[in-house]
Protein backbone atom coordinates (compact mmCIF):
# COMPACT_ATOMS: atom_id res chain seq x y z
CA UNK A 1 0.00 0.00 0.00
CA UNK A 2 0.72 3.59 -0.58
CA UNK A 3 1.65 5.83 2.49
CA UNK A 4 -1.70 7.28 3.72
CA UNK A 5 -1.99 11.03 2.45
CA UNK A 6 -4.85 13.54 2.81
CA UNK A 7 -6.31 13.43 -0.84
CA UNK A 8 -8.35 16.26 -2.87
CA UNK A 9 -11.68 14.02 -3.60
CA UNK A 10 -11.57 14.32 -7.20
CA UNK A 11 -7.84 14.09 -7.03
CA UNK A 12 -8.16 10.54 -5.66
CA UNK A 13 -10.30 9.12 -8.17
CA UNK A 14 -8.26 10.67 -11.03
CA UNK A 15 -5.29 8.32 -9.68
CA UNK A 16 -7.24 5.71 -8.87
CA UNK A 17 -8.58 5.80 -12.63
CA UNK A 18 -5.13 6.14 -14.24
CA UNK A 19 -4.33 3.11 -11.68
CA UNK A 20 -6.51 1.16 -13.75
CA UNK A 21 -4.93 1.75 -16.81
CA UNK A 22 -7.55 2.97 -19.25
CA UNK A 23 -6.90 3.25 -22.72
CA UNK A 24 -9.29 5.66 -23.54
CA UNK A 25 -11.19 8.77 -21.20
CA UNK A 26 -13.25 11.20 -22.24
CA UNK A 27 -14.06 14.59 -21.32
CA UNK A 28 -16.97 17.13 -21.00
CA UNK A 29 -17.01 19.81 -18.24
CA UNK A 30 -19.83 20.11 -16.09
CA UNK A 31 -19.60 20.64 -12.22
CA UNK A 32 -18.96 19.06 -9.85
CA UNK A 33 -17.15 16.53 -11.85
CA UNK A 34 -15.06 19.05 -13.84
CA UNK A 35 -11.62 18.67 -11.68
CA UNK A 36 -11.56 14.75 -12.09
CA UNK A 37 -11.54 14.78 -15.56
CA UNK A 38 -8.93 18.18 -15.44
CA UNK A 39 -6.73 15.93 -13.17
CA UNK A 40 -6.67 12.75 -15.52
CA UNK A 41 -5.86 15.44 -18.23
CA UNK A 42 -3.14 16.40 -15.80
CA UNK A 43 -1.22 12.84 -15.12
CA UNK A 44 -2.07 12.59 -19.40
CA UNK A 45 0.10 15.35 -20.81
CA UNK A 46 2.82 14.66 -17.61
CA UNK A 47 3.43 11.32 -19.39
CA UNK A 48 1.85 9.66 -15.55
CA UNK A 49 -1.12 8.00 -18.14
CA UNK A 50 -1.11 6.02 -20.96
CA UNK A 51 -4.46 6.75 -22.48
CA UNK A 52 -6.18 8.63 -24.88
CA UNK A 53 -7.84 11.80 -23.97
CA UNK A 54 -11.01 12.53 -26.14
CA UNK A 55 -12.62 16.29 -25.81
CA UNK A 56 -16.37 15.79 -26.83
CA UNK A 57 -18.83 18.50 -27.87
CA UNK A 58 -21.79 17.38 -25.35
CA UNK A 59 -21.91 14.60 -22.51
CA UNK A 60 -24.28 12.45 -25.60
CA UNK A 61 -21.17 12.70 -27.42
CA UNK A 62 -18.54 11.83 -24.45
CA UNK A 63 -20.44 8.97 -23.32
CA UNK A 64 -20.80 7.34 -27.20
CA UNK A 65 -17.29 7.89 -27.29
CA UNK A 66 -16.62 5.45 -24.20
CA UNK A 67 -19.07 3.36 -25.75
CA UNK A 68 -17.19 3.56 -28.93
CA UNK A 69 -13.87 2.71 -27.32
CA UNK A 70 -15.75 0.04 -25.57
CA UNK A 71 -16.60 -1.65 -28.56
CA UNK A 72 -13.08 -2.04 -30.01
CA UNK A 73 -12.05 -3.80 -27.17
CA UNK A 74 -10.41 -1.08 -25.03
CA UNK A 75 -10.93 -0.37 -21.37
CA UNK A 76 -12.70 3.02 -21.23
CA UNK A 77 -13.92 5.62 -18.52
CA UNK A 78 -15.92 9.21 -18.28
CA UNK A 79 -17.25 10.80 -15.66
CA UNK A 80 -20.46 13.44 -15.64
CA UNK A 81 -23.12 14.93 -13.67
CA UNK A 82 -26.29 16.42 -13.13
CA UNK A 83 -27.74 17.54 -16.82
CA UNK A 84 -24.89 15.74 -18.65
CA UNK A 85 -26.22 12.41 -16.98
CA UNK A 86 -29.25 13.10 -18.21
CA UNK A 87 -28.35 14.39 -21.64
CA UNK A 88 -26.47 11.34 -21.89
CA UNK A 89 -29.60 8.72 -21.14
CA UNK A 90 -29.75 7.10 -24.39
CA UNK A 91 -26.42 6.13 -24.36
CA UNK A 92 -26.37 4.58 -21.06
CA UNK A 93 -29.27 2.13 -22.18
CA UNK A 94 -27.08 1.46 -25.48
CA UNK A 95 -24.06 0.74 -24.02
CA UNK A 96 -26.03 -1.34 -21.40
CA UNK A 97 -27.93 -3.88 -23.83
CA UNK A 98 -24.60 -3.54 -25.70
CA UNK A 99 -22.69 -4.90 -23.04
CA UNK A 100 -20.21 -2.71 -22.86
CA UNK A 101 -18.07 -2.60 -19.20
CA UNK A 102 -17.42 0.89 -19.52
CA UNK A 103 -16.70 2.75 -15.91
CA UNK A 104 -18.22 6.08 -15.30
CA UNK A 105 -18.12 8.43 -11.92
CA UNK A 106 -21.42 9.99 -11.11
CA UNK A 107 -20.50 13.46 -8.79
CA UNK A 108 -23.90 13.39 -8.00
CA UNK A 109 -25.93 16.47 -8.18
CA UNK A 110 -29.45 17.67 -8.71
CA UNK A 111 -31.13 18.37 -11.90
CA UNK A 112 -33.17 21.28 -13.27
CA UNK A 113 -35.45 23.00 -12.46
CA UNK A 114 -34.18 25.26 -10.13
CA UNK A 115 -30.99 24.79 -11.50
CA UNK A 116 -28.45 24.34 -8.99
CA UNK A 117 -25.16 22.65 -8.59
CA UNK A 118 -25.64 21.18 -5.27
CA UNK A 119 -25.84 17.42 -4.22
CA UNK A 120 -28.36 14.70 -4.44
CA UNK A 121 -29.12 11.36 -5.98
CA UNK A 122 -31.69 13.03 -8.99
CA UNK A 123 -29.11 12.38 -11.26
CA UNK A 124 -27.86 8.92 -11.16
CA UNK A 125 -31.24 7.68 -10.16
CA UNK A 126 -32.92 9.01 -13.46
CA UNK A 127 -30.95 6.37 -14.98
CA UNK A 128 -32.01 3.56 -12.25
CA UNK A 129 -33.83 1.08 -15.47
CA UNK A 130 -31.08 1.36 -17.77
CA UNK A 131 -29.21 -2.39 -16.78
CA UNK A 132 -26.04 0.28 -15.63
CA UNK A 133 -24.79 -0.98 -11.87
CA UNK A 134 -24.92 1.63 -9.67
CA UNK A 135 -22.63 1.73 -7.00
CA UNK A 136 -22.79 4.71 -3.96
CA UNK A 137 -19.51 5.95 -1.69
CA UNK A 138 -19.02 7.33 1.62
CA UNK A 139 -15.66 8.46 1.84
CA UNK A 140 -13.20 9.79 -0.55
CA UNK A 141 -10.92 6.77 0.01
CA UNK A 142 -13.96 4.58 -0.53
CA UNK A 143 -14.27 5.85 -4.01
CA UNK A 144 -11.05 5.44 -4.96
CA UNK A 145 -11.24 1.60 -3.99
CA UNK A 146 -14.70 1.10 -5.80
CA UNK A 147 -13.27 2.75 -9.00
CA UNK A 148 -10.84 -0.15 -9.26
CA UNK A 149 -12.99 -2.37 -8.07
CA UNK A 150 -15.87 -1.09 -10.57
CA UNK A 151 -13.61 -2.55 -13.99
CA UNK A 152 -13.46 -5.76 -12.02
CA UNK A 153 -17.16 -6.13 -11.63
CA UNK A 154 -17.84 -4.57 -14.89
CA UNK A 155 -15.54 -6.93 -17.07
CA UNK A 156 -16.27 -9.89 -15.24
CA UNK A 157 -17.50 -12.44 -17.91
CA UNK A 158 -20.97 -13.51 -16.40
CA UNK A 159 -21.30 -9.76 -15.98
CA UNK A 160 -20.06 -7.40 -18.45
CA UNK A 161 -22.67 -4.20 -17.74
CA UNK A 162 -21.57 -0.72 -17.42
CA UNK A 163 -20.75 0.30 -13.82
CA UNK A 164 -21.22 3.94 -12.36
CA UNK A 165 -19.79 4.99 -9.34
CA UNK A 166 -22.07 7.72 -7.64
CA UNK A 167 -20.24 10.12 -5.01
CA UNK A 168 -22.09 12.93 -3.81
CA UNK A 169 -20.57 16.17 -5.38
CA UNK A 170 -18.70 18.66 -3.35
CA UNK A 171 -19.14 16.94 -0.19
CA UNK A 172 -16.40 14.19 -1.49
CA UNK A 173 -15.37 15.56 -5.08
CA UNK A 174 -13.86 18.57 -3.23
CA UNK A 175 -13.08 17.81 0.48
CA UNK A 176 -9.86 16.76 1.40
CA UNK A 177 -9.87 13.32 3.81
CA UNK A 178 -6.99 10.57 4.26
CA UNK A 179 -6.73 7.89 1.77
CA UNK A 180 -4.88 4.46 1.75
CA UNK A 181 -4.36 3.47 -1.43
CA UNK A 182 -2.76 0.18 -3.60
CA UNK A 183 0.68 0.90 -5.72
CA UNK A 184 0.16 0.92 -9.14
CA UNK A 185 1.69 -2.83 -9.12
CA UNK A 186 -0.64 -3.61 -6.17
CA UNK A 187 -3.79 -2.63 -8.80
CA UNK A 188 -1.98 -4.25 -11.75
CA UNK A 189 -2.29 -7.40 -9.81
CA UNK A 190 -5.48 -7.01 -8.83
CA UNK A 191 -6.89 -5.95 -12.58
CA UNK A 192 -5.42 -7.51 -15.71
CA UNK A 193 -5.74 -5.61 -18.88
CA UNK A 194 -9.21 -5.75 -20.16
CA UNK A 195 -9.83 -8.52 -22.80
CA UNK A 196 -13.11 -8.22 -24.89
CA UNK A 197 -15.26 -11.02 -25.60
CA UNK A 198 -16.25 -9.61 -29.44
CA UNK A 199 -14.33 -6.43 -30.92
CA UNK A 200 -15.16 -4.07 -33.42
CA UNK A 201 -12.75 -4.60 -36.27
CA UNK A 202 -12.79 -4.24 -39.79
CA UNK A 203 -10.62 -7.12 -40.58
CA UNK A 204 -13.23 -9.18 -39.17
CA UNK A 205 -16.95 -7.18 -39.53
CA UNK A 206 -19.64 -8.09 -37.55
CA UNK A 207 -23.16 -6.51 -37.16
CA UNK A 208 -23.92 -4.27 -33.79
CA UNK A 209 -26.98 -3.47 -32.38
CA UNK A 210 -29.22 -4.91 -34.43
CA UNK A 211 -32.44 -4.85 -34.89
CA UNK A 212 -34.13 -7.49 -33.04
CA UNK A 213 -38.33 -7.71 -32.61
CA UNK A 214 -40.39 -9.29 -30.65
CA UNK A 215 -39.37 -12.74 -31.23
CA UNK A 216 -36.13 -12.26 -28.75
CA UNK A 217 -36.44 -7.90 -27.93
CA UNK A 218 -37.39 -9.18 -24.18
CA UNK A 219 -34.60 -12.67 -24.05
CA UNK A 220 -31.93 -9.71 -24.76
CA UNK A 221 -33.08 -7.35 -21.89
CA UNK A 222 -33.78 -10.15 -19.81
CA UNK A 223 -30.29 -11.12 -20.15
CA UNK A 224 -29.26 -7.82 -18.48
CA UNK A 225 -31.60 -8.97 -15.63
CA UNK A 226 -29.68 -12.23 -15.26
CA UNK A 227 -26.66 -10.14 -15.58
CA UNK A 228 -27.34 -7.61 -12.72
CA UNK A 229 -28.53 -10.77 -10.80
CA UNK A 230 -24.89 -12.14 -10.48
CA UNK A 231 -23.63 -8.66 -10.63
CA UNK A 232 -24.47 -9.08 -6.74
CA UNK A 233 -22.67 -11.95 -5.96
CA UNK A 234 -19.67 -10.41 -7.85
CA UNK A 235 -19.77 -7.06 -6.51
CA UNK A 236 -19.58 -8.75 -2.93
CA UNK A 237 -16.55 -11.14 -4.26
CA UNK A 238 -14.51 -8.50 -5.32
CA UNK A 239 -14.66 -5.84 -2.32
CA UNK A 240 -13.76 -9.25 -0.08
CA UNK A 241 -10.52 -10.26 -2.68
CA UNK A 242 -9.86 -6.27 -2.34
CA UNK A 243 -10.09 -6.38 1.55
CA UNK A 244 -8.21 -9.42 1.79
CA UNK A 245 -5.20 -8.30 -0.69
CA UNK A 246 -5.07 -4.30 0.44
CA UNK A 247 -7.26 -4.31 4.25
CA UNK A 248 -9.89 -1.76 3.66
CA UNK A 249 -13.26 -3.12 3.39
CA UNK A 250 -16.39 -0.78 2.74
CA UNK A 251 -19.05 -3.65 2.34
CA UNK A 252 -20.04 -5.42 -0.42
CA UNK A 253 -23.59 -4.47 -1.54
CA UNK A 254 -24.63 -3.06 1.63
CA UNK A 255 -22.25 -1.87 4.52
CA UNK A 256 -24.02 -2.62 7.57
CA UNK A 257 -23.74 -0.18 11.22
CA UNK A 258 -24.78 -1.97 14.32
CA UNK A 259 -27.78 -2.68 12.27
CA UNK A 260 -27.85 -7.04 13.29
CA UNK A 261 -29.78 -6.35 16.60
CA UNK A 262 -31.40 -2.99 16.03
CA UNK A 263 -35.01 -2.62 16.20
CA UNK A 264 -35.07 0.55 14.02
CA UNK A 265 -32.90 0.68 10.87
CA UNK A 266 -32.02 3.44 9.38
CA UNK A 267 -31.59 3.12 5.41
CA UNK A 268 -29.12 5.59 3.42
CA UNK A 269 -26.96 5.72 0.52
CA UNK A 270 -23.58 7.88 0.20
CA UNK A 271 -21.96 10.69 2.33
CA UNK A 272 -24.48 10.96 4.93
CA UNK A 273 -24.04 7.20 6.40
CA UNK A 274 -21.04 9.30 7.73
CA UNK A 275 -23.18 11.48 10.26
CA UNK A 276 -25.55 8.49 10.65
CA UNK A 277 -22.98 5.90 11.92
CA UNK A 278 -22.14 9.00 14.28
CA UNK A 279 -25.77 9.24 15.01
CA UNK A 280 -26.50 5.63 15.74
CA UNK A 281 -23.21 6.06 18.07
CA UNK A 282 -24.80 8.77 20.27
CA UNK A 283 -28.63 7.08 20.30
CA UNK A 284 -27.03 3.76 21.55
CA UNK A 285 -25.24 5.70 24.01
CA UNK A 286 -28.81 6.74 25.07
CA UNK A 287 -30.03 3.22 25.38
CA UNK A 288 -31.93 3.42 21.47
CA UNK A 289 -31.75 0.35 19.76
CA UNK A 290 -31.07 1.84 16.66
CA UNK A 291 -28.52 0.82 13.46
CA UNK A 292 -27.87 1.72 9.64
CA UNK A 293 -27.93 -0.12 6.75
CA UNK A 294 -25.64 1.95 3.88
CA UNK A 295 -26.75 0.66 0.62
CA UNK A 296 -23.94 0.42 -1.58
CA UNK A 297 -25.07 -1.65 -4.53
CA UNK A 298 -28.57 0.27 -5.93
CA UNK A 299 -28.73 -1.39 -8.84
CA UNK A 300 -29.09 -4.94 -8.23
CA UNK A 301 -30.80 -4.02 -5.72
CA UNK A 302 -29.95 -5.42 -2.43
CA UNK A 303 -32.80 -6.68 -1.29
CA UNK A 304 -32.02 -10.09 0.55
CA UNK A 305 -28.60 -8.58 1.79
CA UNK A 306 -30.68 -5.98 3.69
CA UNK A 307 -32.87 -8.65 5.02
CA UNK A 308 -30.36 -10.77 6.11
CA UNK A 309 -28.59 -7.83 8.01
CA UNK A 310 -31.65 -6.91 9.98
CA UNK A 311 -33.64 -9.80 11.43
CA UNK A 312 -34.45 -7.79 14.76
CA UNK A 313 -35.76 -4.73 12.72
CA UNK A 314 -39.55 -4.01 13.15
CA UNK A 315 -39.20 -0.82 11.17
CA UNK A 316 -36.50 0.70 8.30
CA UNK A 317 -36.65 4.44 8.05
CA UNK A 318 -35.63 5.21 4.76
CA UNK A 319 -33.65 8.08 3.39
CA UNK A 320 -34.29 9.19 -0.38
CA UNK A 321 -31.91 12.00 -1.85
CA UNK A 322 -34.03 12.02 -4.82
CA UNK A 323 -37.70 11.78 -5.28
CA UNK A 324 -39.89 10.56 -8.08
CA UNK A 325 -43.30 13.02 -8.15
CA UNK A 326 -46.80 11.29 -8.12
CA UNK A 327 -44.56 8.30 -6.77
CA UNK A 328 -42.46 7.21 -3.41
CA UNK A 329 -38.78 7.67 -2.93
CA UNK A 330 -36.73 5.18 -5.34
CA UNK A 331 -35.29 3.55 -2.22
CA UNK A 332 -38.31 3.32 -0.01
CA UNK A 333 -40.23 1.76 -3.07
CA UNK A 334 -38.15 -0.78 -4.37
CA UNK A 335 -37.59 -1.88 -0.31
CA UNK A 336 -41.46 -2.17 -0.19
CA UNK A 337 -41.76 -3.80 -3.11
CA UNK A 338 -39.26 -6.39 -2.46
CA UNK A 339 -40.71 -6.83 1.47
CA UNK A 340 -43.81 -7.18 0.42
CA UNK A 341 -44.97 -10.80 1.48
CA UNK A 342 -41.37 -11.54 2.81
CA UNK A 343 -41.81 -10.45 5.86
CA UNK A 344 -43.89 -7.95 8.04
CA UNK A 345 -41.76 -4.35 8.57
CA UNK A 346 -42.90 -1.07 8.40
CA UNK A 347 -41.35 1.25 6.30
CA UNK A 348 -40.88 5.21 6.42
CA UNK A 349 -39.87 6.55 3.22
CA UNK A 350 -38.47 10.12 3.81
CA UNK A 351 -37.18 12.45 1.12
CA UNK A 352 -34.42 14.76 1.84
CA UNK A 353 -31.21 16.28 1.29
CA UNK A 354 -32.69 17.47 -1.91
CA UNK A 355 -30.48 19.91 -3.68
CA UNK A 356 -27.77 20.11 -1.63
CA UNK A 357 -30.07 20.67 1.97
CA UNK A 358 -27.87 19.47 5.00
CA UNK A 359 -28.94 16.36 6.58
CA UNK A 360 -27.92 17.21 10.11
CA UNK A 361 -27.86 14.84 13.13
CA UNK A 362 -30.85 16.75 14.19
CA UNK A 363 -32.13 15.42 10.86
CA UNK A 364 -31.55 11.85 11.58
CA UNK A 365 -32.68 11.47 15.36
CA UNK A 366 -36.00 12.95 13.72
CA UNK A 367 -36.29 10.45 11.33
CA UNK A 368 -35.75 8.05 14.57
CA UNK A 369 -37.69 10.06 16.80
CA UNK A 370 -40.96 9.81 13.79
CA UNK A 371 -40.39 5.98 13.36
CA UNK A 372 -40.99 5.37 17.02
CA UNK A 373 -44.23 7.03 17.11
CA UNK A 374 -45.55 5.89 14.35
CA UNK A 375 -44.45 2.00 15.46
CA UNK A 376 -45.73 3.20 18.60
CA UNK A 377 -49.20 3.93 16.84
CA UNK A 378 -49.19 1.37 14.92
CA UNK A 379 -50.20 3.23 11.69
CA UNK A 380 -47.50 4.52 9.36
CA UNK A 381 -47.58 7.29 6.86
CA UNK A 382 -47.85 5.92 2.90
CA UNK A 383 -46.28 8.31 0.53
CA UNK A 384 -43.23 9.94 0.71
CA UNK A 385 -42.24 11.88 3.73
CA UNK A 386 -40.49 14.90 3.60
CA UNK A 387 -37.44 15.87 6.02
CA UNK A 388 -37.01 19.73 7.09
CA UNK A 389 -39.03 20.82 4.37
CA UNK A 390 -40.01 24.74 5.16
CA UNK A 391 -43.89 24.19 4.87
CA UNK A 392 -43.69 27.88 5.77
CA UNK A 393 -43.45 29.21 1.80
CA UNK A 394 -45.37 26.36 0.29
CA UNK B 1 -24.07 -15.49 -19.75
CA UNK B 2 -26.87 -16.63 -21.57
CA UNK B 3 -27.09 -20.13 -23.32
CA UNK B 4 -27.81 -19.03 -27.19
CA UNK B 5 -28.07 -15.34 -27.15
CA UNK B 6 -25.02 -13.58 -28.41
CA UNK B 7 -23.80 -11.11 -26.34
CA UNK B 8 -24.72 -6.97 -26.72
CA UNK B 9 -26.94 -8.49 -30.00
CA UNK B 10 -23.78 -9.00 -32.14
CA UNK B 11 -23.95 -11.08 -34.93
CA UNK B 12 -21.89 -11.72 -38.53
CA UNK B 13 -22.32 -9.66 -40.77
CA UNK B 14 -25.04 -8.67 -43.51
CA UNK B 15 -28.00 -10.17 -41.74
CA UNK B 16 -30.81 -8.14 -43.86
CA UNK B 17 -29.75 -10.04 -46.83
CA UNK B 18 -31.02 -13.10 -45.19
CA UNK B 19 -33.81 -11.42 -44.35
CA UNK B 20 -37.29 -12.27 -46.40
CA UNK B 21 -39.19 -8.99 -46.46
CA UNK B 22 -40.83 -10.93 -49.07
CA UNK B 23 -43.11 -11.70 -46.10
CA UNK B 24 -44.72 -8.58 -45.54
CA UNK B 25 -45.86 -8.28 -49.60
CA UNK B 26 -49.75 -7.89 -49.59
CA UNK B 27 -49.86 -7.83 -53.33
CA UNK B 28 -47.76 -9.57 -55.93
CA UNK B 29 -46.54 -7.92 -58.60
CA UNK B 30 -46.78 -9.75 -62.03
CA UNK B 31 -45.18 -9.46 -64.78
CA UNK B 32 -46.26 -10.08 -68.64
CA UNK B 33 -42.90 -10.65 -70.07
CA UNK B 34 -44.51 -10.24 -73.70
CA UNK B 35 -45.64 -6.29 -72.83
CA UNK B 36 -41.86 -6.01 -70.85
CA UNK B 37 -39.49 -4.57 -73.38
CA UNK B 38 -36.73 -4.18 -70.72
CA UNK B 39 -36.57 -0.45 -70.24
CA UNK B 40 -35.30 -0.82 -66.86
CA UNK B 41 -37.55 2.05 -65.22
CA UNK B 42 -38.74 -0.29 -62.83
CA UNK B 43 -35.39 -1.11 -61.82
CA UNK B 44 -34.60 2.31 -61.47
CA UNK B 45 -37.55 3.22 -59.13
CA UNK B 46 -37.70 0.04 -56.85
CA UNK B 47 -37.40 1.32 -53.25
CA UNK B 48 -35.76 -2.21 -52.63
CA UNK B 49 -33.71 -3.14 -55.39
CA UNK B 50 -35.56 -5.87 -55.99
CA UNK B 51 -36.33 -6.04 -59.73
CA UNK B 52 -33.23 -6.44 -62.69
CA UNK B 53 -33.36 -6.26 -65.97
CA UNK B 54 -32.03 -9.55 -67.44
CA UNK B 55 -31.09 -10.47 -70.66
CA UNK B 56 -33.57 -13.06 -72.17
CA UNK B 57 -32.92 -16.02 -74.00
CA UNK B 58 -30.07 -15.50 -76.65
CA UNK B 59 -31.51 -13.48 -78.97
CA UNK B 60 -30.44 -10.34 -77.71
CA UNK B 61 -33.68 -9.30 -75.54
CA UNK B 62 -34.25 -8.04 -71.98
CA UNK B 63 -36.99 -8.41 -69.58
CA UNK B 64 -37.38 -7.07 -65.62
CA UNK B 65 -37.01 -10.25 -63.46
CA UNK B 66 -38.40 -9.31 -59.97
CA UNK B 67 -37.01 -11.17 -56.76
CA UNK B 68 -40.20 -12.36 -54.87
CA UNK B 69 -37.48 -13.08 -51.28
CA UNK B 70 -37.21 -9.22 -51.25
CA UNK B 71 -40.25 -7.32 -53.19
CA UNK B 72 -42.64 -5.64 -50.41
CA UNK B 73 -45.56 -5.29 -52.82
CA UNK B 74 -45.17 -1.79 -52.95
CA UNK B 75 -46.80 -1.40 -55.96
CA UNK B 76 -44.39 1.68 -57.54
CA UNK B 77 -42.98 -0.38 -60.34
CA UNK B 78 -46.58 -1.21 -61.66
CA UNK B 79 -47.44 2.21 -61.71
CA UNK B 80 -44.34 3.71 -63.52
CA UNK B 81 -43.98 0.72 -65.94
CA UNK B 82 -44.65 2.95 -69.33
CA UNK B 83 -45.82 0.08 -70.99
CA UNK B 84 -48.81 -1.29 -68.06
CA UNK B 85 -46.80 -4.84 -68.02
CA UNK B 86 -47.18 -5.39 -64.44
CA UNK B 87 -50.43 -6.24 -62.55
CA UNK B 88 -50.67 -5.99 -59.60
CA UNK B 89 -52.63 -9.35 -57.62
CA UNK B 90 -53.19 -10.35 -54.10
CA UNK B 91 -50.87 -12.82 -52.41
CA UNK B 92 -53.21 -16.27 -52.50
CA UNK B 93 -52.43 -16.86 -48.67
CA UNK B 94 -52.82 -13.60 -47.71
CA UNK B 95 -49.17 -12.10 -47.19
CA UNK B 96 -46.15 -13.12 -49.27
CA UNK B 97 -43.64 -15.92 -47.94
CA UNK B 98 -40.22 -14.76 -49.77
CA UNK B 99 -38.54 -16.59 -52.45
Amino acid sequence: MKPTRVMYGSHAVAEAVAACRPGVISAYPISPQTHIIERLAYLSANGQLDAEMVRAESEHSAFSTVLGASAVGVRAYTASASQGILLATEVFYTMAGMRFPVVMTVANRTVSTPISIQPDHQDSMAIRDAAVIQLYVESIEEAYATHVQAFRIAEHSEVMLPVMVCMDGWILTHGHEPVSAPTQEEVDGFLPPYSAPVRLDPDHPLSWGVYVDDDLNMEFRWATVQAMEKAGQVIDEVANEYAGRFGPFYGGVIDPYRADDAGIVLLAMGSVAGTMKDCVDGLRDRGENVGLIRIRSFRPFPWREIMAAATNARAFAVLDRSMSPGGQGQIAADLKGYLYGQRRVEIAGFIGGVGGRDISPSSVESMLRRTKEWLDNGEFPPGPIPLGLRTEVL
Amino acid sequence: MSKGLPLGAVVEPGMSRAYPTGQWRLLRPMLSESACNGCGICDLYCPDAAIAVVEEGGGGGRTARIDYFYCKGCGICAVECPRKAIDMAPEPQGMGVGG
